[in-house]
């Protein structure tokens, strides 16, 4: 039995304790405050979890109580959640975009005893909903900016007192804490994951600390991390991908967490970490991209020269790579040169020189991003998981990187493709199932198989293919298969596109929308002197048009089958956005909800005598109010298709 | 007892009268704007206070001294600091030094310090890098630090223009339209940064804007001036209703 297994005995808080035991000294967390970066030490952050555990104990949360988390990622939110665990209680979080009667529904649905918010912006929305949700005793805040008015009212409380309360709790009673902590089972459920809710209400995944310290355990036994090695804590805590970092990755390797200043500074703070490994959504990959893009396009000739030679070595050599293939010598030393000269300076200005990999997962990421940033000397590696099996079951394995696939298991995870195509597995990682829904929890863990809802097959090489949701796939009027995800990402590929949305189910064709990258086309329309005001005057330009036109030509003449082709699209007139409800907190698109609102689009993109209609856009300001727009839009028929 | 009080104050341009007979109380603590229409005198009343201007007649006193005739230095050592209409920032230099040299006169160590930057001269400068990031820290110019300040928004440099007076660390904030020419959104911000400067700070700010449902909503107490004379002083409320104050505004039918 070798340590990280031992670590598998331990619960969330016990092996913080044997973190503090192990490296008391070194740092555990950092963050940037007032222009500085402050760091606390294993010990430390053991303190602060102390503090928070018996505060939270003294104002009443006991074990099995729910607390909520709405906050920005600070420590704070970190020492709140362990301390929870450390007196049996569960965390969760909620999505800090969340609505005021979204923040209510989720609190009444997981039965929620006491809330910590970062700030005035988060304790507001929950003051609105107070009514609706008796059962919170305490809200807790960090920040007092703006809450002068709220401090005579007991329901408020600052986490400073709550610090002050916990100590009080330390000296009466010294070892009430351990003995807390001793009482903690690895099988214990500690927090409750809500799933980004692409159709209706978000359900909680119940996870255990086994759940998490093995997700932790497994990846380091694939791609090891040094207990020196920086992480940039920048995704949405709510969300999977940031628990199983802090929670499982953290406490099991012992890196160092950053917590940016703000969440605009994230980038920049990124830049002065420069951690060793990070992980995001493909739209992450994709900004970062775009602004290399821009950036050579600003720059001296000199540069664009270098760049735009050595960016084809480093494709060509990146194919070498990535499959763990010997390069040739002459390439070998050009992508030498390529490194010193260019790319690593490049990398450099993104914080990524330290970077060994990356990790990208979510959703699908086009086959040539991959090219791009292995060229560049970036490891970016496609992971799949889901947040039933703590965000990561399978990966890449470094010099075995296919863009087409999602890698292999992580050790301890066993996959099998059920009779109807579904992707299934098994680990350690697997919830016990959904809060408070049965039923769903046994659909979800039927036979002892956690169902993905993914359509995959397993490759001749070992490696896991998703191909879509299972729900997602769509067959047209000759029932043949396609995937609109897969068309989507293609059509994404292009840097002029932001998003598509395809559609076809049931039709003769495929048709799309398609959002145009209001920087880069707007980059690219200034630079041939094409003047425009607004994005839909933008989208409304001839010029975009006929070069949207090329690029969806671009993606049929790649189109592995005939029925694949995209036969008509229009330019939608506004960028589909969370705030409207049109994509998810993840950036997902809403199918359904985007097909009721553009049903007249719909219509005319399936009714190839229409080439322009006029239609009426409404729009939504963020104070609430909405305002009207009358604007033609044209509709295009692809040659060949 | 009144933190600042003018009394009797005219200002003359040779025969045109920009200030007449001004009279005003500015208590502690509270929010007190000025409003008019255009040409009321509003900045002039401003640039009396801050030293920019030397009323013709009568006097000003901060505190029971007399700062009728102090320079603009001596009037924001006192503490009165200001927050220009049109921004006086040094576009070429970023948003932190921006800051710092606002923090000049705090810089109390001597030539000889400064050369080799030990004890005093190091000590005072951290104190003042802490004091300049509380203050980026408040109001949220985190993400702009670095920048040069010309290469910010409009509505960012307004921040900053209202970020360098608090640099001062004043007792009376004086502000010059800090909403012309914002977004909603923007306007709605600064609200609440004069709100939060005005409670969480403890500072008495002298307002002068034109958006009248901002000063109706935020102000402790306005006074309204038209052609350089006082036309009407109180509450949100007694303003609403006085008489003098709809004619200058919604002008006679």
């Amino acid at each position: 039995m070798n340590t990280n297994d031992k670590l598998l005995e331990y619960s969330i808080p016990q092996l913080l304790r044997w973190r503090v035991k192990t490296t008391p000294k070194t740092p555990a967390l950092r963050e940037k405050d007032f222009g500085i970066w402050n760091t606390y030490t294993w010990e430390d952050y053991y303190d602060y979890v102390r503090k928070t555990a018996l505060g939270l104990k003294a104002i009443g949360l006991a074990k099995g109580d729910v607390i909520a988390i709405i906050s920005d990622n600070i420590p704070e939110l970190l020492f709140t959640a362990i301390g929870a665990h450390s007196i049996g209680a569960i965390s969760a979080g909620i999505y800090q975009t969340s609505m005021p009667a979204e923040i209510a529904q989720i609190i009444q649905y997981l039965k929620v005893s006491a809330v910590f918010c970062d700030n005035q912006e988060q304790v507001d929305k929950v003051l609105d909903v107070r009514d609706q949700i008796p059962n919170v005793k305490k809200v807790i805040f960090e920040d007092p900016r703006g809450m002068r008015d709220y401090m005579s009212d007991d329901w408020f409380i600052d986490i400073r007192d709550l610090y002050k309360m916990g100590e009080e709790e330390h000296a009466k009673n010294p070892d009430i804490f351990e003995a807390l902590v001793d009482e903690g089972k690895p099988d214990d459920v500690c927090h409750l994951c809500l799933t980004s809710g692409t159709t209706g209400l978000p359900k909680g995944t119940k996870l255990t600390h086994k759940n998490y310290i093995n997700m932790g355990v497994q990846l380091i036994q694939v791609d090891p991390l040094e207990s020196t090695d920086e992480y940039v804590s920048f995704l949405p805590f709510a969300w999977i991908g940031e628990q199983m970092n802090s929670f499982g990755v953290a406490m099991a390797s012992g890196i160092t967490l950053n917590f940016p200043e703000s969440v605009e500074t994230a980038m920049s703070d990124l830049k002065e970490i420069g951690p060793h490994f990070m992980f995001g959504a493909p739209r992450i990959y994709e900004t970062i991209r775009s602004q290399i893009w821009l950036k050579i396009d600003q720059s001296y000739w000199l540069n664009k020269v270098f760049y735009n030679y050595f960016i084809k070595v480093g494709i060509e050599s990146a194919g070498y790579k990535m499959t763990g293939k010997p390069m040739p010598l002459g390439l070998k030393i050009k992508s030498w040169l390529g490194t010193q000269l260019i790319f690593r300076p490049l990398v450099n200005q993104i914080g990524f020189l330290r970077l060994r990999r990356a990790y990208t997962g979510g959703a699908a990421l086009g086959p040539e991003l991959f090219t791009f940033y292995q060229a560049i000397g970036v490891n970016l590696k496609q992971i799949y998981g889901q947040t039933e099996i703590v965000g990561i079951a399978y990966m890449h394995r470094d010099g075995d990187v296919r863009p087409e696939t999602v890698g292999k298991p992580l050790p301890g995870t066993t996959c099998k493709i059920s009779e109807l195509g579904e992707i299934l597995s098994r680990s350690d990682s697997v919830t016990p199932g959904y809060y408070d829904l049965p039923e769903k929890s046994e659909e979800l863990l039927e036979g002892g198989w956690l169902h993905s809802g993914d359509a995959g097959f397993i490759d001749e090489n070992g490696h896991l293919v998703v191909i879509d949701r299972l729900s997602d796939v769509m067959h047209n009027n000759k029932d043949e298969m396609f995937s609109p995800m897969f068309l989507e990402n293609a059509l994404k590929f292009s840097p002029y596109i932001k998003e598509a949305v395809i559609y076809g189910n049931k039709e003769d064709f495929v048709a799309c929308l398609i959002n145009i990258d209001p920087i880069v086309v707007g980059k690219w329309a200034e630079d041939r002197g094409i003047s425009f005001s607004t994005y839909m005057d933008l989208s409304g330009k001839p010029e975009v048009a006929q070069l949207m036109m090329e690029q969806v030509l671009d993606v049929n003449s790649r189109a592995e089958k005939e029925h694949f082709k995209i036969k008509r699209f229009a330019l939608l007139y506004k960028l589909l956005d969370t705030d409207d409800g049109e994509l998810t907190k993840t950036g997902k698109i809403r199918r359904k909800f985007v097909q009721e609102r553009y049903q007249n689009l719909y219509d005319s993109l399936y009714d190839e005598s229409v080439d322009k209609k006029e239609v009426e856009a409404s729009f939504q300001y963020q104070d609430g109010q909405s305002t009207k727009v009358k604007t033609s839009i044209a509709f295009y028929t692809v040659k060949g298709a | 007892m009144a933190h600042l009080t003018i009394s009797d104050v005219t200002l003359s341009f040779g025969g045109l009268k920009a200030l007449s007979h001004v009279d005003m109380t500015i208590e502690p603590g509270l929010i007190t704007s000025i409003i008019g229409p255009n040409g009321a005198g509003k900045t002039s009343m401003l640039n009396c206070i801050s030293g920019f201007y030397h009323p013709t007649r009568g006097d000003i006193f901060y505190k029971e001294k007399k700062l009728t005739h102090a320079s603009p230095h001596q009037v924001s050592n006192m503490g009165i600091s200001r927050a220009f209409q049109n921004l006086e920032l040094f576009s070429g230099l970023s948003v932190l030094d921006n800051l710092l040299l606002a923090r000049h006169q705090h810089l109390k160590y001597s030539f000889l310090h400064a050369v080799f930057f030990f004890g005093k001269a190091s000590r005072i400068e951290a104190e003042n890098r802490a004091y300049v990031e509380g203050i980026i820290d408040f109001m949220e110019l985190e993400p702009y630090r670095k920048s040069l300040v010309g290469n910010l928004s409009y509505g960012v440099q307004k921040k900053v223009e209202v970020a360098r007076a608090l640099t001062l660390a004043p007792d009376i904030l004086l502000l010059d339209e800090p909403m012309a020419g914002m977004n909603q959104e923007e306007k709605e911000d600064i609200v609440r940064f004069v709100m939060d400067i005005q409670k969480e700070r403890g500072i008495t700010v002298v307002l002068v804007e034109h958006d009248l449902g901002v000063v109706m909503d935020i102000s402790d107490k306005i006074y309204v001036l038209d052609f350089g004379e006082v036309i009407g002083s109180g509450t949100p409320k007694e303003i609403a209703q006085n008489p003098k104050v709809i004619e200058a505004y919604i002008g006679e039918d």
